[in-house]
């Protein structure tokens, strides 16, 4: 544990580089964000009273002095746009992002790991060879397009699943987790639960696809590289049963590299969100950002764009953790 | 298995090639003015479609605009980003990060810090915090973009200077009287070549992709300038009733990466020394 002690107080510097730069981006910016959002009808004094209040009249240090002891209590004021706690609007929305972005690593895993398992136990099939061919399509999708294109196929020509939101109109969930698909199960309100997986489906799928084909590319080679350990030899020259061998002696080894590249791809999916929410008009903060971004709310957009990258970091730590259950080998 | 590895070549090259030429022949290739609008040509669909018309191959948009001189001129967009950002996040990247490997000590914490910075940014929020804050711009995009992509660069040649530097040649060049920055430049960052050109081709291809979700999001170029993600930003609209607009320049980025990334394959296969172990 010592170790991971310290790789918490590493992460401090780096939260705070992340935080100066985002601060430091924003007071470069061309044009006055009170310039721009009074208006031009606004006076001079008009502006200065508000850079005032605003405190954007003090030195860039000083700014960024009250900004992270302010971040510290998780106090990020108020946005410009809504009128309302910054930290209010970003907790009301996280939860749609979040049971986005695992469900689209659900999507992903799902197909990327068992067809990557497969092509690599069947090197050089036909199967091995169509499933890398998918992949490099994958890859190759801008997933907004496939987004558009699940749009006009299955929500226009053929009706099958809803295009926008997150849920029906009308349709209640008892609010307990925020996250509407744990809820509704939670509460037995399966009509709900319904509604939501309908209104998932197809931002979970657009957001999956391009992590799927990744990860299944990754599986393949993984696996192919553990196959030729001289331990896998051993367990087959024991009598291990070819499942066993794969299960107990290939998978395990080859998962490391997986959850490794799944932890990275974390953050893609998150940032990912962002376009992914905006071609559903999904209600996450990936959405919110977009708009914080037209509306120049430079406060929101500070804090979301913080939010994304601390986010991200953190769940790389999570995954350094998760190395020891997977490899005991490895010791934090 | 050696004339597959040579078909993702081809086809990738070729690909490539004609993105070069779609991009630098545009005023000649593009059968219209792409800014040109005829309002009663509106939404007109392909030529091979019912009421599609010959003058206009992939039909207009909303605005009576031709598609293929747009889905062309928005050929030049992604490769003069996909270039420059290339080019020179690879530049900022490669010295970088052999500068760190080399000398090591101060200058390698100093470069690794800032590079574990960049790493904790997903590249693609990095460019819309940077274009968020800059505004729309070719200039902006392609900063915003290389600042995004170069820590990629550093971390591989940082890696391979490292184990480079304790190799004979290294040595026998010192040996010789070369000063470390002729030895550096001259002797071990051509070595990272194959590396670097590996990762530009895939580079490439994201460049590319997340150059059309910028656009895509109007945050790329401004949006007077044709690109295949403000084409379908704006075509998204009329889904229903004219998803040509949505279709066309969906399938140039699609077949345009595809492209590419089939090259950075290729040129893996040949690059890496396992397969060529194997072959």
């Amino acid at each position: 544990m010592h170790t991971l002690a310290r790789r918490i107080i590493g992460a401090v510097p780096v939260i705070i580089g992340i935080s100066f730069l985002i601060f430091l981006l924003m007071h470069i910016a061309p044009g006055d964000p009170v310039s721009l959002l009074l208006g031009d009808n606004a006076t001079p004094e008009d502006i200065a009273r508000t850079r005032n209040e605003w405190g954007l009249d003090r030195p860039l240090m000083v700014q960024y002095w009250e900004f992270l002891s302010r971040a510290v209590r998780g106090d990020f004021g108020r946005s410009l746009k809504f009128n309302e706690p910054v930290m209010k609007l970003v907790w009301e929305r996280l939860p749609a992002t979040l049971e986005l972005a695992f469900s689209s690593l659900f999507v992903a895993i799902l197909i990327a790991v068992p067809l990557g398992v497969y092509s690599a136990i069947r090197h050089n099939s036909l199967l091995d060879h169509a499933g890398m061919s998918v992949a490099l399509v994958g890859v190759s999708l801008p997933n907004f397009w496939l987004g558009i294109m699940l749009i006009y196929f299955l929500g226009g020509q053929l009706n099958l699943l809803p295009v926008a939101g997150r849920i029906e109109y009308g349709v209640e969930v008892r609010s307990i987790t925020r996250l509407y698909l744990v809820d509704s199960l939670i509460t037995g309100n399966f009509m709900a639960f319904w509604s939501a997986l309908k209104h998932l489906l197809m931002p979970a799928v657009t957001l999956g696809s391009a992590l799927a084909a990744i990860v299944t590319r990754i599986s393949r080679s993984s696996v192919l590289e553990v196959m030729r350990q001289d331990y896998v030899t051993t367990a087959r020259a024991k009598g291990l049963s070819e499942t066993a061998v794969i299960w107990r002696h290939i998978l395990r080894n080859a998962l490391i590299t997986i959850v490794t590249i799944l932890g990275l791809q974390l953050g893609a999916l998150l940032s990912g969100s962002v376009v992914t929410e905006t071609v559903f008009s999904y209600p996450g903060i990936g959405d919110l950002l977009i708009q914080s971004i037209s509306a120049r709310d430079y406060k929101l957009t500070q804090v979301l764009i913080l939010m994304f990258a601390v986010t991200y970091f953190v769940v790389n730590l999570l995954i350094d953790l998760l190395y020891s259950v997977i490899d005991p080998r490895i010791r934090l | 298995m050696l004339s597959v590895r040579y078909l993702k070549l081809w086809v990738g090259g070729a690909i490539l090639l004609l993105l070069f030429v779609c991009g630098v022949g545009a005023p000649f290739l593009a059968p219209h003015d792409p800014q040109a609008q005829t309002l009663e040509d509106r939404l007109r669909p392909p030529r091979w479609a019912d009421n599609g018309s010959r003058a206009y191959f992939l039909g207009t948009d909303n605005l009576g605009r031709d598609m293929l001189s747009r889905i062309i001129y928005g050929s030049r967009i992604s490769l003069m980003v996909g270039t420059a950002t290339v080019l020179f996040a690879g530049f900022v990247g490669c010295t970088l990060g052999a500068l760190a490997g080399y000398f090591g000590k101060t200058t390698d914490e100093i470069v690794s810090k800032i590079s574990e910075i960049f790493l904790a940014f997903p590249f693609l929020l990095i460019a819309i915090a940077i274009m968020a804050f800059l505004g729309q711009g070719l200039l902006n995009l392609i900063m915003a973009l290389m600042l995004s992509r170069w820590v990629q660069y550093c971390r591989v040649v940082r890696g391979e200077v490292l184990s480079l530097k304790e190799r004979d040649f290294v040595t026998a060049a010192k040996a010789l009287g070369g000063k470390d920055f002729y030895v550096l430049f001259r002797h071990v960052v051509p070595n990272t070549f194959a590396s670097v050109t590996v990762i530009a081709t895939f580079g490439m291809a994201i460049v590319i992709i997340t150059e059309a979700s910028l656009s895509f999001l109007g945050l790329g170029v401004p949006a007077h300038i044709a690109t295949w993600g403000s084409m379908l930003s704006e075509g998204r609209s009329y889904i229903n009733r004219a998803p040509w607009l949505t279709i066309f320049p969906g399938i140039a980025i699609f077949i345009t990466v595809f492209g590419i990334n089939l090259l950075g394959d290729g040129l893996r296969d040949i690059f890496d020394p396992k397969l060529r172990r194997q072959r």
